[in-house]
């Protein structure tokens, strides 16, 4: 590996441009909102989340830890949802993710499939709550758009994958 | 799969608060989006900038995208249009032969309302356009109905004015960038339009239910029934939206609340008219 050989031992990690493609990957699937079409209903799955948990699920050291509080910022600002509703939500996702990998003896897909589906969950239903506090919840919808988020991650997951093979070696 | 053991630090120190570190961090940053959050409560007008400075690069991006869509949903039209073009033009042309009559009628009626309008000597006011744009983007995946309207504050649209489509109300500007502009649609369950039945001028209140209806309530306290069909127009109370701009058709029979469809379903092909709001904000007229 001859970007790896070069530098001191103390700093070896990823190159910089490979340290940067999670980054830019999550902020990417943020902007997805503007594809030219006006939505009557919410049903389209989060994409910066999914992502970004994909990121944190199948590549753990490719996202610092408190890397969700400024990519849910930018999510904030494009996405139409009070500020601060991701940044909360998001970090909360990852501190989650923290304590139960702690304690987790073994790791397969299907146990970060249910992390994830209950991460996505939990943050479509609070990010609704947050965002129309007085309003009863259209469970129906709210039931829609989680399944279609919670069935839509393994694509996500693929995705990531994809991205974390082409990103160059790691050092 | 193995057991997770690779957090380990060993013994460097150096390893060991970095990765302490990055967890303070973490909760810091989920403390900050706590602040943030409470402060978004009142809606301070930083927020807005920066939301619109974002929207002020995405919605270019949007906006030629739209323009790509556009060019290729026509394509199917104007084939079929080509192959159906003779039959249509007869048909409008009948179409156009029995409504002479009605036509007729109806300017007659139009000259005698604004000569008996002239005698009452009412002060009408004219809806005053201020630009036409098109809805690009909107908030897919939020539990908030907000379109991104690819006009802004330089051609002159400011917070509060209301925006409509060819077919009904669409909804009102809150928030304005350079060259973009947040619209709140009638949809969104914070949207509250007030409304009146076309048949009797009942009055009622149109709120958004956030599935894509509206909730017509009536604002009557004895008890207004509502039949399948009902068209409600803007009434023009408040002084935000012009009066008689079409917004829901009722969907079932009830009394007080009824689901309503409304008639403006915006999407990225349809214009999108800016409007001036039908009596000035008194704040504004002062400036």
């Amino acid at each position: 590996m001859k970007a790896g050989a070069r530098r001191s031992f103390a700093d070896a990690g990823p190159p910089p441009h490979a340290r940067a493609v999670p980054w830019v990957s999550v902020m990417l699937a943020s902007t997805l909102t503007v594809v030219p079409v006006i939505a009557t209903v919410p049903l389209m799955p989060p994409p910066g989340l999914m992502l970004l948990l994909a990121w944190r699920l199948l590549a753990r050291f490719a996202l610092r830890p408190w890397a969700a509080a400024p990519l849910g910022f930018w999510d904030d600002l494009l996405s139409g949802q009070p500020l601060g509703s991701a940044v909360l939500l998001w970090s909360l996702c990852f501190i989650a993710i923290e304590l139960v990998e702690s304690g987790a003896a073994a790791r397969s897909f299907a146990q970060e499939w249910l992390i994830a589906g209950a991460a996505l969950a939990f943050c479509l239903l609070a990010g609704r709550l947050i965002a129309l506090p007085h309003v009863p919840v259209a469970w129906p919808l709210m039931g829609a758009q989680i399944a279609v988020a919670v069935l839509a991650f393994p694509l996500a997951a693929r995705l990531v994958a994809w991205i974390d093979r082409k990103r160059g070696p790691l050092a | 799969m193995a057991p997770v053991r690779d957090r380990r630090t060993g013994f460097s120190r150096r390893r060991q608060y970095g990765v302490f570190m990055g967890y303070v961090l973490a909760v810091a940053g989920a403390v900050v989006g706590a602040v943030l959050l409470v402060a978004s409560a009142f809606d301070p007008p930083p927020f807005a900038g920066l939301r619109m400075a974002a929207a002020a690069v995405t919605t270019p991006v949007s906006s030629g995208l739209a323009t790509g869509v556009r060019a290729v949903a026509g394509v199917p039209g104007a084939v079929g249009d080509f192959f159906v073009v003779y039959g249509r033009n007869r048909a409008m042309a009948e179409q156009l032969r029995a409504q002479g009559a009605l036509l007729t009628r109806a300017r007659a009626l139009s000259y005698e309302n604004r000569r008996l309008r002239a005698l009452l000597a009412l002060r009408d006011r004219s809806a005053q356009p201020v630009v036409t744009a098109r809805l690009v983007s909107s908030t897919a995946a939020s539990g908030r109905r907000f379109a991104l309207l690819d006009a802004g504050g330089f051609s002159g649209v400011r917070p509060g004015m209301p925006v409509r489509g060819p077919v009904g109300l669409i909804g009102r500007v809150v928030e304005t960038g350079p060259n973009a502009a947040r619209v709140l649609l009638l949809v969104d369950p914070e949207s509250i339009v007030p409304v009146r039945r076309t048949r009797d001028g009942a009055p009622a209140i149109a709120a958004g239910r956030g599935d894509g209806s509206l909730d017509i309530r009536s604002v009557y306290t004895t008890d207004l029934r509502f039949r399948a069909g009902d068209l409600f127009v803007t009434s023009g109370t408040g002084g935000l939206y012009p009066p008689d701009v079409p917004v829901a058709r009722v969907l079932g029979d009830g009394s007080d609340t009824v689901r309503a469809r409304p008639f403006a379903v915006p999407d990225t092909l349809d214009f999108a008219l800016v409007e001036r709001p039908y009596m000035p904000i008194p704040t504004e007229a002062r400036r």
